[in-house]
């Protein structure tokens, strides 16, 4: 009990001044709005490609004489500019926003950031167009040459630099539980580049480390950056603390200590060790500790604020995400298991799941957090809660139909690829539809996106009409949960 | 949590861990594995094919590993007589195995489709030789020569009229040559 009677009296110690919130805003204004609309940018080149190789499934003699835009240049730059562009870039925004809010202090060196932005801005469009011109290392996740990631991983380090920085100079005694996911991710996200790059890899080896290195990018990249956001922003807009403390140390370091040996179950019944593999599929099951953990404290915040979840455009997008996370790592667990693997390894099954994980979870949190962000840094209000109310309802509607239609549709074809009796075509066939579906639900994605860009276009330049307080999609009736959006 | 440093010090030694054994364990074990009998590394034209498989990404459509007896219903369909293993890719960086089987499985294309006749017609159009194929065609990999033009030796294609340019020859270009000889290692057991 001492210990937290002295941590209060340092928690004292260190409180910040009155103001602090403006002042450390101020502080990160323009690398966080460089990071967020650089990564935005990335976010509509990459629906374009994506919907590119979507509609070239439906229609293969389209657009075949250009090689740049063939279907196997398209996928892998879609994917590409999607993590390192948009997920990246932009979870590199939000996370430098939330670290300066939750260690109460200004960022110095900002300039150091914006160097970043340039310099991973420059990577990505080499890497881009090196892909549509036909250099392509064909590694799937890291398709881009090798030189791009380097460039990548330094501007990284850069980015990072301004935050060791404020934690040294912190004004808080405690460190909030999304400081350490996004601290580790920081550490996580350059030494799977750093490790995957080493030229110790051949043959079978390199495809075992190909899917360590893949499945943790997504478990050890992006995943903690949108918990972060989560943790933050849940119990922030509904104004009631996060429901257990010791619950979020659990899940913390569950995940620290499964997520990393999971990737293999991506090589079930291949060429690959199968210990790997065996190992990769037990801790993909004890994956299920740190999501129903992490589960339970962001539903239990967010349970019984059904108003303020329908109303704030915010906690809208991220109990989206949250459910989300939670349907796909639940989903992820059972799809490691042999006998499910037999049916769905190889097919759009997959496809579908990594949306899932991808833009269901990690996309819709970002783009809540940054409806939260953008207006405490430009001190303007977004334009419209009607657009806003739209870009949600494309962006869910559309996932929806993605998710469901391969979810469906990777059944039916694993299912004919087992069945003796039927053809190879035959499983082609069958999931014709759905991918049709898949390009429906792909283009009300897109639609979201143009929205999106617009809006943040708007609230940057500061145009459209000058607003008195926070948007919302519906009146506010209490005042109980604006207060936290006042600050 | 308080201290930086554990969360430091715990987040790295848990990376640390899996890297060692799932990335670097496996990368030894398998540096002192043979190659399957008669497989042997790939001469200039097959590795100018297989860059030209890379660049086109056939990867995301087709997988290079044939699952075992018992499991999936690989062997049942013809593509191979036996599950892959590790010797078969010794000469492969990077590795091309596929987690795709919007087409099927190559690991052994080379023995069940040799022709090349029907390889280059597949390439130019897919659907001249395989009715509702989703796959694409590569005319950039040809080129339209009036008959004049074509050399002794020029690789002429052949495909159903109704795919034909309106004037003219198909003529098969370097690339598309090495991809086809590329698909030709791709053989379970090559000695057969
Ligand atoms: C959009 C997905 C897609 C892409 C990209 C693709 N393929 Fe295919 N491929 C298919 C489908 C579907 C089939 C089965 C129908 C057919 O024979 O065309 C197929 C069939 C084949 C076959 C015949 C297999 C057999 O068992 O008869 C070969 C060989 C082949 N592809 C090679 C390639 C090569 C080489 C590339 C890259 C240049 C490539 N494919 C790119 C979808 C694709």
């Amino acid at each position: 009990m001492s210990t937290t009677a002295a941590a209060s009296v340092e928690e004292k110690k260190m409180r910040p001044p009155e103001g602090w919130r403006e002042e450390v805003d101020a502080s990160v204004r323009w690398p966080v709005i460089a990071f967020i609309a650089s990564g935005t940018f990335w976010l509509i080149v990459g629906s374009v490609l994506a919907l590119l190789a979507s509609f070239k499934f439906n229609h293969p003699e389209w657009l075949v004489e250009q090689a740049s835009l063939t279907f196997g240049r398209v996928r892998p730059a879609h994917l590409q500019t999607m993590i390192f562009g948009w997920v990246s870039m932009t979870g590199f925004g939000v996370l430098t926003w939330l670290w300066a809010r939750l260690l109460k202090t200004k960022m110095r060196f900002g300039w150091l950031q914006l160097v970043s932005v340039a310099v991973w801005n420059v990577a990505m469009v080499i890497g881009t167009i090196a892909l549509l011109a036909g250099f392509s290392r064909s590694i799937e996740w890291v398709e881009f040459p090798l030189f791009v990631y380097i460039i990548i991983i330094g501007a990284i380090a850069i980015a990072a630099l301004p935050l060791f920085e404020m934690l040294r100079r912190r004004r808080v005694h405690h460190l909030y539980v999304s400081i350490w996911y996004i601290g580790a991710a920081l550490l996580w996200g350059p030494f799977l580049l750093i490790t995957f790059s080493l030229p110790i890899y051949e043959g079978v080896a390199h495809a075992t480390a190909n899917w360590w290195f893949a499945h943790n990018i997504l478990g050890l990249w992006i995943t903690p950056v949108g918990l972060a956001a989560a943790y933050y922003f849940i119990p922030k807009v509904i104004g009631r603390p996060i429901y257990s403390y010791h619950l979020s140390i659990l899940g913390f370091w569950t995940l620290a200590l499964f997520y990393n040996w999971a990737g293999l179950h991506h090589l079930v019944g291949g060429p690959a060790p199968q210990w790997g593999v065996t190992i990769s599929i037990v801790f993909s099951v004890m994956m299920v500790i740190p999501v129903v953990v992490v589960a339970l404290n962001h539903h239990m915040t967010a349970f019984g604020s059904l108003k303020a979840v329908l109303r704030s455009p915010t906690l809208r997008f991220i109990v989206f995400g949250a459910m989300s996370y939670t349907a796909v790592s639940l989903q992820g667990s059972f799809m490691s298991f042999r006998f499910w693997q037999e049916i769905t390894h190889f097919t759009h099954h997959t496809v579908g799941h990594a949306h899932l994980g991808v833009y269901a979870f990690a996309t819709m949190v970002l783009f809540g957090s940054i409806y939260y962000i953008m207006p405490r840094l430009t001190q303007w209000e977004w334009r419209s809660s009607r657009l806003i109310n739209l870009h949600f309802w494309t962006t869910a509607l559309g996932i929806g139909m993605y998710v469901v239609a391969l979810t469906i549709g990777g059944i039916l074809q694993g299912m004919t690829l087992l069945d003796t009796s039927a053809t190879f075509m035959e499983a082609q066939f069958i999931t014709e539809p759905w991918l049709y579906a898949r390009s429906i639900g792909g283009t009300l994605m897109t639609v979201g996106h143009l929205i999106f860009g617009y809006l943040l276009y708007s609230i940057i330049l500061k145009k459209g009409p000058e607003l008195e307080g926070p948007v919302y999609f519906a009146p506010v009736l209490r005042s109980g949960a604006s207060s936290s959006s006042a600050s | 949590m308080i201290r930086a440093s554990v969360l430091f010090v715990g987040s790295l030694a848990a990376i640390l861990m899996s890297f060692v054994a799932l990335s670097v364990f496996p990368a030894v074990q398998l540096m002192e594995i043979e190659p399957t009998e008669g497989r042997i590394d790939y001469n200039f034209a097959e590795s100018q094919g297989r860059q030209v498989y890379m660049r086109e990404g056939c990867i995301y459509c087709h997988t290079q590993q044939v699952r075992p007896d018992g499991f999936g219903n690989d062997i049942g369909r013809g593509w191979g007589t036996r599950g892959s293993e590790p010797g078969d890719y010794v000469f492969d960086f990077p590795h091309l195995l596929g987690t795709m089987r919007t087409g099927p499985d190559l690991a052994d294309i080379g023995q069940r489709q040799p022709s090349r006749d029907w390889h280059l017609s597949h390439f130019y159009n897919p659907r001249s030789v395989s009715e509702g194929s989703l796959m694409p065609s590569y005319p950039y990999l040809f080129e339209i020569k009036s008959e004049a033009e074509v050399l002794a030796s020029d690789v002429v294609v052949n495909v159903p009229e109704a795919f034909a340019p309106d004037e003219g020859v198909i003529v098969a270009k370097e690339d598309v040559l090495n991809l086809y000889a590329y698909l030709m290692t791709l053989k379970q057991d090559p000695t057969n």
